[in-house]
């Protein structure tokens, strides 16, 4: 069973929603790491970086999150193959340190975006998404104001011509994101970055559990 | 399930440090970031339009970035410029998205 570790930096809002979420599909608790500490607990399998406003979104959203004593670890981590799941804000901080390709710029109609969107699966062949099929389309609730996703033409092509697009918006791009990209793999397809949250629809009590195949699928990881 | 497992306390905000008198910052780096060319740029869009909607028919396309001015404890140009163009590099611009410029200001 996966050893699951969640990063907290001031300003984060959502660690407890993906607590809630690791909880029910793990069977146990994950732990909550804050972002001075330098390295994760021991056996950490799986970093999970969640959503909020780290840092008051100052300077660029998930910049200054990027540089906290943690991510080095993550970093070594990632390059290690360690699995990292980035939602929202935490997508933003993967891209800011490097870990995942390309930018989130402001959405492209300036409005800060709070409903629900649905996604269409990508390939299925991975450790976060093998609970679903090719082409399933999920609700999943988004709320960012900085969700379009952007990066060169080079690394757009090769995010498609590679398969590591994750996600695409499938019922309309509202943010603006290239090619309606709404999260992207590395390319060992062992990191994740995605802008809307599954880890919000993972109980009947929320309206629907069409998020809980990835944590389902982390668990049997 | 231990409670509130580990959710620490956030640390208490402290002054910056004072820098003493013969420290005292020697030069300005001003650095400007832009969004680079091409890079969609709603902010401008939305500034130009706003301007267009006064009656300026004259403005076309804007361009929104922002200006960061940095004191240092340099005394000499081309090590402030260095030291600027790094901090620039490493935090203050992403470069995936935007381009940066630093000028040094005695």
């Amino acid at each position: 069973m996966m050893k699951a570790a969640i990063l907290l930096f001031p300003g984060i809002n959502r660690e407890r929603d993906m607590q809630l979420a690791v909880r029910q599909s793990f069977g146990h608790e994950p732990a909550i790491v804050w972002h001075k500490e330098t390295g994760l607990p021991a056996g950490t399998d799986l970093v999970i970086i969640p959503g909020g406003f780290s840092f008051g979104d100052y300077l660029r959203c998930g910049a200054m999150a990027a540089q906290s004593p943690i991510m080095q670890a993550v970093k070594t981590h990632a390059a290690r193959g360690g699995y990292v799941l980035g939602v929202c804000n935490g997508f933003q901080i993967l891209t800011e340190a490097g870990i995942l390709p390309g930018a989130l710029l402001r959405n492209a109609g300036l409005r800060f975006l709070s409903m629900d969107t649905m996604l269409r699966v990508g390939r299925t062949d991975t450790v976060f998404t093998n609970k679903w099929a090719e082409g399933d389309v999920f609700r999943a609730p988004m709320a960012h104001g900085d969700g379009n996703f952007t990066a060169d033409s080079a690394t757009l092509d090769r995010l498609e011509g590679e398969n590591l697009v994750a996600f695409r918006y499938a019922d309309g791009n509202r943010n603006g994101s290239a090619r309606d990209i709404a999260g992207i793999f590395a390319p060992n397809l062992r990191v994740l970055g995605l802008m809307p949250h599954p880890e919000n629809l993972v109980d009947p009590l929320m309206g629907g559990t069409d998020g809980k195949p990835l944590f389902d699928a982390l668990a049997a990881a | 399930m231990p409670a509130k497992a580990g959710i620490p306390s956030l640390p208490r905000p402290r002054s910056p440090p004072r820098l003493p008198a013969h420290e005292s910052p020697l030069m300005k780096a001003i650095v400007t970031v832009m969004l680079k060319n091409g890079v969609l740029d709603p902010q401008g869009k939305a500034i130009g339009q706003a301007l267009n909607n006064l009656g300026y028919a004259q403005v076309g396309e804007v361009r929104a970035g922002k200006i960061i001015e940095l004191e240092l404890t340099e005394t000499d140009p081309a090590a402030a410029k260095a030291a600027a163009e790094e901090m620039a590099k490493k935090l203050l611009a992403n470069t995936v998205i935007e381009s940066f410029k630093v000028e040094i200001a005695a």
